[in-house]
């Protein structure tokens, strides 16, 4: 097993083990979208119309909760430094951690989404869409939140920072994935541009995310 | 093979921590870094390792692989054990010796720290020494000629210090080099001494 695999296979681990986060985001995403209709009342038209945005509001929410925790954890313990001194390039390393919290915390949300819609009185027949723009997109959740994770590890108590540095970066992935969506389940708009951009913006971040996380670590050295 | 310092100079927080710092180590030699609290020692270890920037000053490992630095070449073993307590002895040290490039099987460096009967233990049961000791193994699993070693001995029983010593020994003998920082003797009788000056 090569290094990069290495760290994938133990952060899914765990992730998945006692203390890990695996199962947060999703937990989160459900609650959310099961509270929706309570809060909005029975009104299926309204249901339909803000579905999509509320779909994606609690994806968002749920992929930057446990996000925090990326670097924290191996920087508190130690595993950091160790991870510095590897064999692979460091973006590597840091492009693995990332892909493993996608598998575990953006995956899970994609999975349950079709399910959720219903709830949310998302057209049968656009559900299918809506869970390809979350497929795409989530991508660009993690590893754009990636450097916010980087930052607020170099910077110390950097919990907050990340919510303020990250959520900026990631509206045009919520404009586009909302619109694409959108698209797709009642039109007018025609649904490839917007899911073209929403694919482009998670595959610029899967190159820079890991590239402004390891420049954001680096710096940390002190 | 030969590790080179000169004029290392490190400053953390807006305080300088030591200046001018000069040795020469040769390879199957050990350089003890003494000094009182706060002079420097686990920072120069870790300006070693990569982990601290060099303030002023050059370092350099003579006749290593020139392409790759020394960080790659360095073994690490801090205050911190970077064991992760959800995952069990021998998850942990095949993680590592995975991870830092070794294609060989970690369970003798288990057998050699006497760690074998607890590899399936969760490493949130095992005590201080132990822990210590599933470090050592990481470094001794893996092959890498430099060894940063900040005060190895802590939290080690007598057997277990014993054991640390012949390692250490065997590690030099193959013409590897450890510089490790200590209060007070680790077992190596031929050993250059490095006094940082108290801060």
């Amino acid at each position: 097993m090569n290094p990069f695999a290495a760290i994938l296979v133990r952060d899914m681990r765990l992730a998945v083990r006692v203390g890990g986060g695996a199962l947060m985001g999703a937990f989160f995403f459900l609650i959310v979208i099961t509270m929706t209709p309570f809060a909005v009342g029975p009104d299926l038209a309204l249901l339909a119309r803000i579905g999509p945005a509320i779909l994606w509001l609690g994806a968002l929410l749920a992929s930057l909760l446990t996000l925090d925790r990326l670097f924290a954890t191996d920087h508190d313990d130690g595993s950091l430094d160790l991870l510095m001194m590897g064999d692979i390039p460091l973006e590597l390393t840091v492009a693995a951690k990332a892909l493993a919290h996608w598998l575990t915390t953006g995956l899970p949300l994609v999975v349950i989404a079709p399910l959720l819609g219903l709830m949310l009185n998302v057209d049968m027949h656009a559900l299918g869409w809506l869970t390809l723009t979350l497929a795409a997109g989530t991508p660009a959740l993690t590893f754009t939140g990636l450097i916010g994770a980087a930052l607020s590890v170099a910077l110390r108590r950097g919990g907050l920072l990340l919510a303020v540095l990250v959520l900026p970066l990631t509206v045009p992935v919520l404009i586009f994935g909302v619109a694409a969506a959108n698209a797709a389940i009642a039109g007018p708009a025609p649904f490839g541009p917007a899911f073209t951009i929403l694919c482009a913006l998670s595959l610029a971040s899967l190159v820079l995310g890991p590239i402004a996380a390891t420049a954001a670590l680096r710096h940390g050295l002190e | 093979m030969e590790l080179q310092a000169e004029g290392l100079t490190c400053g953390r927080g807006g305080r300088e921590v030591f200046r001018n710092v000069s040795f020469k180590v040769p390879a199957g030699e050990a350089l003890i870094v003494t000094g009182r609290n706060g002079a420097g020692k686990s920072s120069l270890l870790r300006m070693i390792a990569g982990l601290v920037r060099i303030g002023a000053g050059r370092l350099s490992l003579n006749g290593g692989k020139t392409d790759t630095p020394i960080s790659e070449q360095a073994h690490y073993l801090g205050h911190q054990d970077a064991m992760k307590t959800s995952l069990t002895v021998a998850e942990n040290l095949q993680f590592w010796t995975r991870f830092l490039g070794s294609r060989s099987d970690s369970s003798p460096a288990l057998e050699l720290l006497d760690l074998a009967p607890l590899a399936d233990l969760p490493a949130i049961y095992l005590s201080a020494g132990q822990r210590r000791r599933l470090s050592i193994a990481r470094v001794v699993a893996v092959s890498r000629p430099l060894w940063l070693l900040d005060e190895p001995t802590s939290a080690l029983d007598v057997p277990s210090q014993t054991r640390l010593a012949e390692i250490m020994r065997s590690h030099l003998a193959g013409g590897g080099i450890i510089v490790a920082a200590a209060h007070g003797a680790i077992g190596l009788e031929r050993a250059r001494e490095l006094k940082l000056g108290a801060a």
